[in-house]
């Protein structure tokens, strides 16, 4: 199934909001009801719902029926935008030690400026 | 080639590994002496950090606090629990946004490696959706830089 453009920034747009990157962060460590959702965060059911509406919309997420439960689960887009934002996470990470790499260096130089 | 790793582990861990080209004294150092801080640990371009307290003693305070020129802002504080001198730090962070998250355990080792220095650190977060709401929120340790980006790109 290819992605359509729309359906890309739908994925990105739904990736903006830091509750529905937490949403997916947590679905991907396992299948998840919407009340076990909702529990982490200071929001209603409702609120919560809304968000997973955004999500599955993406095609970030799957609903399964289960009974009366309704459990969510990462779709193979949201497993790939969950890998991408932890790469982003990484080079925003690499970007300090790229600057700690140059602080170190300048320590290096000082240190043998004082010795000579 | 990337030097540096970032991974999750277990329930509730994040595992960041980074090689440096120092010894593990002058990076204990740059991650213990406040001017130094001041220099590396900033996150994304324009963003600096005009207070840095770092008391780097067993129940010494921290106080980080991040700017970007623009009115936005946010600062972590921590507690030292544990210093072994060039080897290995042990404190809990929290960042205030502006209410408190749960506390980050954090344990980091510098261990010589060849001519510099590998530095392992190990978060430990109360629960998997702790775990899961600092990863999204992208901003613990400077990581708001990727946070900035992906806003960018929308």
């Amino acid at each position: 199934m290819g992605q359509t453009h729309s359906n890309l920034n739908a994925a990105f747009a739904a990736l903006a909001d830091p509750t529905r990157r937490a949403i997916l962060a947590r679905l991907a460590s396992g299948e998840a009801t919407v009340t076990e959702l909702a529990r982490p965060f200071e929001m209603t059911q409702p609120a919560i719902s809304q968000h997973l509406r955004v999500l599955e919309e993406a095609g970030l997420i799957v609903t399964r029926v289960e009974g009366t439960k309704r459990p969510r689960r990462l779709a193979k887009a949201g497993v790939e935008a969950m890998d991408q934002w932890l790469a982003m996470l990484r080079k925003g990470l690499e970007r300090n030690y790229d600057r700690l790499d140059r602080v170190l260096a300048a320590m290096e130089s000082n240190k043998r400026g004082e010795k000579r | 080639m990337s030097k540096m790793t970032l991974k999750t582990e277990g329930e509730t861990h994040v595992v960041v590994t980074r090689r440096f080209a120092a010894s593990p004294e002058a990076v204990y150092r740059a991650h213990t002496d406040p001017k130094l801080i001041q220099q590396w640990l900033l996150g994304p371009e324009g963003w600096t950090m005009p207070v840095c307290i770092n008391d780097a003693r067993p129940g010494g305070k921290i106080r980080y606090e991040w700017k970007n020129g623009k009115g936005n802002g946010f600062h972590v504080t921590g507690e030292y629990l544990e210093l072994q001198p060039h080897s290995r730090i042990v404190h809990v962070e929290r960042m205030h946004l502006p209410d408190p998250t749960p506390d980050n355990h954090i344990e980091t080792r510098f261990d010589a490696d060849g001519a510099g220095t590998l530095m392992t650190m190990r978060m430990t977060l109360p629960d998997a959706q702790t775990r899961a709401a600092m990863l999204a929120t992208g901003m613990e340790r400077g990581m708001e830089a990727s946070y900035v980006r992906l806003e960018n790109m929308l």
